[in-house]
């Protein structure tokens, strides 16, 4: 085996056509579209050399703004969300609830295997107002309080997005820190029960810095999931009202697709690039940092 | 030429090799852009959008009937995409050269001009002449389509539909209303229907456009008929005190609640059924639901219940309201590149028969002659068929010679003017920044 993988032709061969694909199919079209970002035109009329013109229309299009501050909103309170909910449901599994948790972890992740479109039918239908009254205001009509319009105006369906995806993704991030939470050793909790430690103590001096790696890839993968959402957006309000609830992605679609306008969507889809380049950096950085010293 | 057979020597070839293979395989897989070479069609494809089923259901009843023959020759082929895909996909498939035979025109005029000027739409003014044709558009359609594409025929007038407002007779005589002409009149009948409990106005604030319509009816009949070109030329902004004032005054309609709750979550159908069935008083609409309202499985109200009004006036405007809002429906390109003589024979038999067929099955009224006369269904078609009849002068809608950009901001943010998250002052900024490339 030595003598195959210090063969450099050996991993050529064994390497080399995934490299050629991965090259071809994600490489290739990141750098064209890097490119693009230099160039103003369509597939109608061609492409025509713009320089930095997108770039300098990017720091003064007011729609840049208000998306790329609705993204990072939106990322960081679905990741919280999300991340804080896995780990509350890990811990419920892993101490309370024991051997009895495979039930409830199963119900808990069925929401992940649903398609998004269809959570977003059933998150409009929930919340709807008109022409049919949906479940969530019948029951606020029930205590006396007058229907809301969830989805007219941009907080209210900026909270009800951030519900929906939470609760359609806390069963995954459940899971991935219930399998965290398994590989403390049960000596180790054990000796902290008997040096005393027990609730918040135990959770905050033992259980959070042991499952710290894993939280960390649960922050990574939940922050740079959410930095790109668009499917779920586009099911539940495709980004209204106005475009208040427009994330970058889905700005970035709509400015290559339905405008056009290719090169300057080809720059929104680079400062995407750089944004979720710099928030996993930060995460990394912020991981160094050892708990148990703390 | 000596080949290295040394170690260094060998890697190089093989890195040269595999970069040419790479580039190679690059320009294979990423050069075609298409040539747009013209080519024989195998059929009379026609891609139209999914919530259209009017010219796909004529064209076939056509292909069974009077152009069979044509259909034999070319044989009609009908491709879907939902509307708001439709732009998207004409611009992949132009940029291929792969366009279809007949195609439903881009949702923004925009779109087609640019295909005409890159020569790939046909001038249908020469094709048509040269098939002996032309005579039967109607003069009201050609003239909407050459305001619309830059003075040319670019599409075929499958549609020809004038704007207005439906209104449900029955319940006007319920509560003793009489047809409003003013805008002021009909502010007040909306106020009396609501305080009856009927809702004024059904709308779609999904779609966004019934209610843009709103604005640019009011900016007709106040500022005149050419109160959208000057938008259009420049001359005048969206931000302008007269224009945003149009604006507000469609918003105080949703402010007091006139279009009911949730207007933002209503489609298109779902208004329509409201209308139809009986839950609205107004509908501000296109003659194409005439086909609608001649359907008693969707009209429970009745069609001898339903009138049409004119866009009413407004005190002192310099518009007037026999100045109707027009437009070709869903507007049909041809591709040049594929208008051989098969096709021309597939146009010539459309041009001689779609007025009549579309009319007499679907009761839509097109922009081709009639040339077998149809009895009317109804009266309310009757009186839409002879307002189009005697109508001097048409006028466009809100978006009709906007960008695309400007044409999805105005349609997108129309429902939170009416529910009051936009001022109309940050409607008319947000949709003259995307007009003027902000």
């Amino acid at each position: 085996m030595h003598r195959v993988l210090g063969d450099r032709r050996a991993i050529m061969i064994l390497v080399g056509p995934a490299l050629l694909v991965y090259s071809l199919i994600m490489i290739v079209p990141m750098v064209w579209s890097l490119g693009y970002a230099f160039t103003t035109g369509n597939a109608i009329d061609g492409f025509t050399w713009s320089g930095l013109e997108n770039f300098r229309h990017l720091f003064s299009d007011s729609a840049v703004q208000s998306s790329l501050w609705f993204t990072v909103k939106y990322a960081v309170v679905v990741t919280i969300g999300q991340v804080l909910a896995g780990y509350g449901l890990a811990l419920l599994y892993t101490f309370y609830l024991k051997r009895a948790s495979a039930f409830i972890r199963t119900l808990v992740f069925f929401p992940v295997v649903l398609p998004t479109v269809a959570v977003g039918l059933l998150f409009q239908k929930f919340f709807q107002v008109a022409p049919q009254t949906g479940p969530v205001n019948s029951l606020l009509n029930m205590v006396g309080i007058g229907s809301i319009d969830w989805f007219g105006s941009s907080g209210s369906a900026f909270w009800v997005l951030v519900i929906m995806d939470i609760w359609r993704s806390m069963g995954f991030y459940a899971v991935l820190l219930f399998a965290g939470l398994l590989d403390i050793p049960e000596e180790v909790l054990e000796s902290a029960r008997l040096d005393g430690a027990s609730g918040p103590r135990l959770i905050r001096h033992i259980i959070l810095p042991l499952s710290f790696p894993v939280l960390m890839s649960s922050v990574i993968f939940s922050i740079n999931g959410t930095l790109k959402v668009f499917d779920s957006v586009v099911a539940l309000t495709n980004g209204g009202p106005g475009n208040s609830t427009t994330p970058l992605t889905l700005y970035m679609f709509q400015t290559s697709f339905t405008y056009s306008e290719y090169g300057y969507g080809s720059a929104i889809a680079l400062l995407l690039t750089v944004l979720c380049l710099l928030v996993t950096l930060v995460v990394f950085r912020v991981s160094r940092r050892d708990l148990t010293k703390g | 030429m000596t080949i290295s057979s040394t170690r260094p020597g060998r890697a190089r070839l093989v890195g040269l090799t595999a970069s040419a293979a790479a580039v190679v395989l690059l320009a294979s897989a990423c050069g075609s852009t298409g040539s747009g070479a013209s080519a024989a069609p195998k059929d009379f494809s026609y891609l139209s959008v999914v919530e259209n089923t009017t010219v796909k259901t004529t064209l076939t009843t056509l292909s069974q009937g009077a152009c069979t023959t044509q259909n034999t020759a070319l044989p009609l082929k009908v491709d879907t995409v939902p509307q708001t895909g439709l732009d998207q996909k004409l611009q992949l498939l132009a940029g291929q050269g792969a366009l279809p035979v007949q195609f439903a025109a881009g949702s923004a005029p925009a779109l087609t001009n640019q295909l005409f000027k890159s020569g790939k739409v046909a001038n249908l003014e020469d094709e048509l002449t040269k098939l002996g044709v032309y005579d039967q558009l109607q003069p009201a359609a050609v003239s909407t389509i050459q305001a619309l594409y830059d003075g040319k025929v670019a599409v075929l007038p499958y549609e020809y539909n004038i704007e207005g407002i439906f209104f449900n007779k029955k319940l006007f005589a319920e509560h003793g209303l009489s047809t409003p002409k003013t805008w002021d009149e009909l502010v007040t009948t909306a106020g009396k229907l609501q305080d009856a409990g009927v809702q004024p106005f059904a709308a779609s604030g999904q779609q966004g456009w019934p209610l843009t319509r709103l604005i640019s009816g009011y900016l007709y009949r106040s500022l005149g008929p050419f109160a959208m070109d000057h938008i259009a030329s420049g001359k005048a902004k969206l931000t302008d005190p007269e224009y945003v004032a149009a604006a507000a005054k469609v918003a105080d309609l949703g402010k007091k609640g006139y279009f009911g709750q949730g207007v933002g979550s209503i489609d298109y159908d779902t208004a329509m059924n409201q209308f139809l069935s009986g839950k609205a008083g107004m509908f501000y609409m296109g003659s194409w639901a005439l086909s609608n309202i001649a359907d008693a499985k969707q009209d429970t109200v009745g069609a001898e219940n339903i009138g049409f009004m004119p866009f009413p006036a407004v005190a002192d405007g310099k518009g007037s309201i026999d100045q109707y809002p027009s437009n070709v429906g869903l507007p049909i390109a041809l591709n040049s590149k594929t208008f051989d003589a098969k096709t021309g024979d597939w146009v010539k038999c459309i041009a001689q028969n779609y007025g009549s067929t579309a009319l007499k099955d679907q009761g839509t009224i097109s922009g081709f002659k009639v040339n077998t006369p149809v009895p009317d269904k109804n009266a309310v078609t009757k009186q839409v068929r002879e307002t189009i009849d005697a109508s001097k002068q048409n006028v466009l809608w809100f978006e009709a010679l906007f960008s695309t950009k400007a044409t999805t901001v105005s349609q997108s943010n129309a429902a939170s003017l009416v529910t009051g998250s936009t001022s109309p002052e940050k409607f008319m900024q947000l949709v003259q920044d995307a007009q003027s490339g902000q």
